[in-house]
Parts: structure tokens; C-alpha cells; sequence
């Protein structure tokens, strides 16, 4: 389909390209590119925490505070969204059989805001924790790294509204006239529920994040108590920005499986039709839940419940995904190439995240988990063992599509092993610590605490490994698009080729030049 | 069983599980949540980066807490400068102190003896040293 990588193009040709396929090189490259400098902070955040007191790799609390402040930024915005982003650009006009995306320069504005936003974010180097609380955002955090964050956020959260408006656009408006809405295949469906999703609810963050610069400069006092403005509007505008921002997180990730598990189980789909269903279920019911970010900040009962009760209500859509997922390999005949082992290990971890996820909804176990390492352990479940499971399935399929010559199957197989290994000895050692009572965010703790210690070192073990197998990852991509071995084009994965492939829709208007 | 059986049937037990949580922690939260009317009141003050404590008789304490075994403690929450989070992880104490909010948790100690407290939100370079005793002695009355 796009044998970008093959044709000798100078790269100006690639940068300054609105076409889709071009764009979605970009996309795809920056946020790997981020997602490995974020993963460098990661694995410096574990190995100091490796030994209590010793000040290993990082020695005061301020650098620590902006590494973790930094690392989750960057995840989320520069990786988790431009990557999704990317494959959307690849798949989305193909799906609905368009020759581009509806609005090609705005496609290509709304991507190189992203290298802006991150160079502000990475050059400020914020310490105010991803969440940004007010009024520690406001009186305390210093400047100018704080307000370049949130300049850098803000050129972010306007390039998201922009993809998103254009994705819209085109699944909506430009798609081929005799393609009903309800046969567009499932990942151009959770681009669409996501992108929607983030129309209503970025808004909200957009206008704290003003209100955020605007007390910082002592102009306003919207979030700070000495001028009588309240700590808590900051939250509810957050989360009701970022409770439905997991979801647009999620639904990628999802909707890559939905390609990959009926393709690789050499099956159809088990139900198009309840897909579709959870996904805009997912959509509506993100929205009802972001309080339970906020149990413990003097809510009262009955708002408590009512969030209890919304945050529940987004499981069983899930489920049906992973039932989905179920039916349609039951009896398939499944080739596990690198694509389907990433896509079944993301689904063995969407399910164990989502368990962990009804305990943490429950009030009472909440005001155990909040706060502590617990929270650390089930949003990484979502992130890394999911979403990052997601994604990499989806690159590893990509990959031969992109440049024409297969990745090294061996390598892929050390990255599989090393990331589900890693992934569940670290992120579930954080469940235990949680339940012991650490508190995220802290720079050390004390070795009185042996038991602390040790799930710590276990923990950063887990983590070398996960960082160790992504040097795989990263060592099959550079080797693998130099001196891989040819794929075959017609079926680069040996599944018998008689299996819907998106780029082989009739589209007589797109370009296939390349 | 056809298709949307199974899937209805999975779905059907997927809601029961929820609908169980639901309503114990409903049941449970309610129960936690009702302050005992003889619980003595204990002010806490947040601030960057120690944890002060006024009781009722107007004694202060900083970072250390004394309190007595088998009385009831109503904790009232403040925060002076940032948003922090009052926290004794053994007796599942946890309420954010926000500056301009009182907020109130409250627990009745059954064992002698020391625990450690903690601030459980991010509130700047000091947050991992925010630490405190609670000390649990035997009833003098």
C-alpha cells in the first residue's frame, strides 16, 4: 500500500506532504521516537527507587518531580495520541474508500503542532505532576517550566481537536456513497467514537488550562483559594476532560485489534454489529464517571454513588470487546505472527486491568488504592498493557506495508516475551505496593520498610526487562527496514490472502502511486 | 446456544458481578461514613511539608499524634497552601485536605502502638518526607 521507505524521496518530500500516508509516517515515527525518550525517564524513575535513600541516578526531589511529570506527559500526548493519530491517517480514508483525508493541510498543521507542543513541554521540563493540581500549579510551581507546559499542552490539546474535527469529517462526509456507516470496518469506528469523544470533552481542559495560566500570572483567581477561587473546579474541569481522554486512549488500541484478531484468526469477525454498539457505549458512558477521581475530596455520599454507579456502567461494554475478541478466535485457525501474539496479550491485560478497575470504582476500596501505587499500577495495566500492546501490534503489522520488507520474526519474539514479562511484574508488584500503602509521586521512602523495598526491587526489575525488550524493539525496526527480507506484498503474513484487506478496497480515486 | 445467547448470557454475568459490587460498597461506605456522635474532634493542618494536629483541650502537636486506644476520632482536614492528602494507611484513613475546604474523616484506633502517616498527594519537593507517627496508647480513662 505505501512503500514510502522503498522510493528514494528526499525527506523534505515526506515533511512538507499533506497526503494521509505521509502524514501517518510522520505521526507514527514522532510518537515512537517520544515514546522511547519516555520510556528513558521511566526506567531512571524505577532504578532510583531500586535502593531507599540513596539518591541512585536521580539526587534531589525537584529533577525526580519533573522526570515523572515529564514521563507521563509525553506517554499521553506525544505517544499514546500521535501514534493513534497515525494509524488513523493510514487507515481511516483507505476504510472509507476517500482519496485523502478530508482536509489535507489541516492534517498536516494539526501534525507538526505536535514537535512545537513537545519541544515546550520537554524544554520546560514542568514539575507539576501530570495532573497539574491547583493550587500547587498556581502559587507553588516554578516558572517559567510550569506556563511552558502549559503552552505546550495547550498547542497539543488544539492539534487533537483539529485531527479529530478532520477525522470526523472524513468518516462522515467524504465516505463512498455506497459504503453504509455500519460496514466501516471497526478501527475507522473508535477513530470516529474517540474523535467525537474529544470534541466535547477537550474543550474543558482548553479552558482550565487558560483559567490555570491566567491565575499563575495573578490576573485571576480562579483556582486559588487566597482570591477566592476553589481547588476543586480545577479538578472537575480536569477530569471531565480526562476521565473520557482514557477512553480516546483505549478505543485506538481497540479498534487495532479489531483489525488484527479476525485477520490473524483467519476468520470473520464474530459481531460488527456489537463492536459498534460498545464503542459508542464507551463514548456515552466515559463521560458519566470522572468523579471517581475525586472520592476523597470531601464529595459527598450521593455524588459518590451516582459516580460509582457510571463508573461501573462502562464494564460491561468492555466486556463485549473482549467477547468480541473470544468468538471470533474461538476455532479460527490462528497464525500467531508477531501482530496476533501482541494483540491476545493486550486483551490477557485489558482484562485484568479492567478487574483491578471495578475494585478501584468501589468506594470503600478506593480510599485504600487512591493515591497510592495501586493507581500507578492499574492505569499502566491500561497504558502500557493495552494501549502500548495495541499499538505495537499494530506497527508490527504495519511494518511491512510501510517499507516493503519484512521485521525479523526472532527479534519480535525476544520483544514479545521481555514486554509481557515485564509488563506483569511491574505493573502487578505496583498493585502490592499500593495495597501496602506507598504514595505515588515520592522520591524516596524509608528502609525501615522492608517490605517496600522489596516489591520496589521487584518492580524495577520488571522494569529493565520491559525497557531491555523495547531495545529489540527498537534494534528489528533500524535493522529490519535496511536489510529485512523482502515481504511478499500480496500476503506479507502467509495467511492465505483470501482475507479482507483495507487497501485492497475498491477505491477508484486513490492515489496508488503510493 | 447461538451466538447473541452466549453473548447475552456473558454480558448477563458481567452486570450480576457489577451490580454486587455496586450494592456492597453502597452498604459498606455508608456504614464507614457515619461519625459516631461522642467521637472527639481533631484538627489537622496541612501544609508544605509537615502535618499539625490541635485537640479538642487545645494541645498542638507537629508530626507526631497521640491519641488514646478505643476512643472514637473525628479528624477535621485543612490545608494551608496546597492541595495535600491526610493519610494512616493501617486504619484506611484518607481525605485530601484542600485549602478552602474542611473536610472530615474519622476511625477508632484497637491496637497500642505506632503508625505511620503520610500525605498522599503530590504537593511539591517535600512531598515523600510529609511523613508522621500516630501513636496509639492505652485509654487513661
Amino acid at each position: 500500500m505505501v512503500l514510502e521507505l522503498r522510493k528514494p524521496r528526499p525527506v523534505w518530500q515526506i515533511m512538507f506532504s499533506t497526503h494521509h500516508t505521509d502524514v501517518a509516517l510522520l505521526y507514527t515515527i514522532t510518537g515512537l521516537a517520544f515514546l522511547f525518550m519516555a520510556g528513558v525517564l521511566a526506567l531512571m524513575i524505577r532504578t532510583h527507587l531500586f535502593f531507599p535513600g540513596q539518591g541512585i541516578l536521580i539526587s534531589d526531589p525537584a529533577t525526580f518531580n519533573r522526570i515523572f511529570t515529564v514521563h507521563g506527559l509525553t506517554m499521553l500526548f506525544l505517544f499514546a495520541l500521535p501514534f493513534a493519530a497515525g494509524i488513523g491517517n493510514y487507515l481511516v480514508p483507505i476504510m472509507v474508500r476517500y482519496k485523502d483525508m478530508a482536509y489535507p493541510k489541516l492534517n498536516a498543521v494539526a501534525f507538526w503542532m505536535n514537535p512545537i507542543g513537545g519541544a515546550l513541554l520537554w524544554l520546560g521540563f514542568s514539575d507539576t505532576s501530570w495532573v497539574s493540581y491547583a493550587p500547587y500549579s498556581v502559587i507553588r510551581a516554578p516558572g517559567p517550566a510550569a506556563d511552558m507546559m502549559i503552552f505546550g499542552l495547550k498547542i497539543l490539546g488544539i492539534s487533537s481537536i483539529l485531527s479529530s474535527i478532520n477525522f470526523v469529517v472524513t468518516i462522515l462526509k467524504c465516505k463512498h456513497p455506497d459504503l453504509p456507516l455500519r460496514q466501516v470496518p471497526l478501527f475507522a469506528w473508535s477513530i470516529l467514537t474517540v474523535s467525537l469523544m474529544t470534541l466535547v470533552a477537550m474543550p474543558s481542559y482548553a479552558a482550565s488550562l487558560i483559567m490555570l495560566l491566567t491565575d499563575r500570572l495573578g490576573v485571576s483567581g480562579f483556582f486559588n483559594p487566597s482570591a477566592g477561587g476553589d481547588p476543586i473546579a480545577y479538578l472537575h474541569l480536569f477530569w471531565f476532560t480526562f476521565h473520557p481522554e482514557v477512553y480516546i486512549f483505549l478505543l485506538p488500541a481497540i479498534g487495532m485489534m479489531y483489525e488484527l484478531i479476525p485477520r490473524f484468526s483467519r476468520k470473520p469477525l464474530f459481531s460488527q454489529a456489537s463492536g459498534i454498539f460498545a464503542f459508542v457505549m464507551l463514548g456515552l458512558i466515559g463521560f458519566a464517571s470522572w468523579g471517581h477521581h475525586m472520592y476523597s475530596t470531601g464529595m459527598d455520599f450521593t455524588t459518590k454513588v451516582v459516580f460509582m454507579i457510571g463508573t461501573l456502567a462502562a464494564v460491561p461494554a468492555s466486556g463485549m470487546h473482549v467477547f468480541n475478541f473470544l468468538a471470533t478466535m474461538w476455532g479460527g485457525r490462528i497464525r500467531f505472527a508477531a501482530p496476533m501474539k501482541f494483540a491476545v496479550g493486550g486483551i490477557a491485560l485489558f482484562f485484568s486491568a479492567g478487574a483491578g478497575g471495578v475494585l478501584n470504582s468501589a468506594m470503600p476500596l478506593d480510599f485504600i488504592t487512591h493515591g497510592t501505587y495501586w493507581v500507578v499500577g492499574h492505569m499502566h495495566l491500561f497504558l502500557t498493557g493495552t494501549i502500548a500492546f495495541g499499538f505495537v501490534a499494530m506497527a508490527y503489522y504495519m511494518f511491512p506495508f510501510i517499507t516493503g520488507r519484512m521485521y525479523s520474526e526472532k527479534l519480535a519474539n525476544i520483544h514479545f516475551v521481555g514486554m509481557m514479562w515485564g509488563t506483569v511484574q511491574v505493573f502487578f508488584t505496583q498493585h502490592l505496593l499500593g495495597l501496602e500503602g506507598m504514595a505515588r509521586r515520592i522520591y524516596d521512602y524509608p528502609a525501615e520498610y522492608t517490605s517496600w523495598v522489596e516489591l520496589n526491587q521487584i518492580a524495577t526489575v520488571g522494569a529493565w526487562i520491559l525497557g531491555g525488550s523495547f531495545v529489540f524493539f527498537l534494534a528489528n525496526l533500524i535493522y529490519s527496514v535496511a536489510k529485512g527480507k523482502e515481504a511478499n506484498m500480496d500476503d506479507p503474513f502467509g495467511l492465505g490472502g483470501k482475507y479482507y484487506y483495507p487497501y485492497q478496497a475498491k477505491n477508484p480515486t486513490h492515489h496508488t502511486g503510493y | 446456544m447461538g451466538h447473541d445467547t452466549a453473548e447475552w448470557v456473558f454480558v448477563g454475568i458481567v452486570i450480576a458481578i457489577l451490580f454486587y459490587v455496586g450494592v456492597d460498597s453502597w452498604i459498606v461506605q455508608k456504614a464507614v461514613e457515619e461519625i459516631p456522635a461522642d467521637a472527639e474532634t481533631i484538627k489537622v493542618t496541612g501544609q508544605q511539608w509537615f502535618w499539625s494536629f490541635e485537640h479538642p483541650d487545645g494541645t498542638k502537636e507537629k508530626i507526631t499524634l497521640h491519641l488514646q486506644k478505643g476512643h472514637a476520632y473525628k479528624f477535621e482536614i485543612y490545608a494551608k497552601d496546597v492541595m495535600h492528602s491526610f493519610n494512616i494507611p493501617d486504619y484506611v484513613v484518607f481525605e485530601d485536605a484542600v485549602p478552602g475546604h474542611v473536610n472530615h474523616a474519622w476511625f477508632s484506633p484497637e491496637q497500642t502502638g505506632e503508625f505511620p502517616i503520610q500525605c498522599r498527594e503530590y504537593c511539591g519537593i517535600g512531598h515523600y518526607q510529609m511523613r508522621g507517627t500516630l501513636v496509639v496508647e492505652e485509654s487513661k480513662s
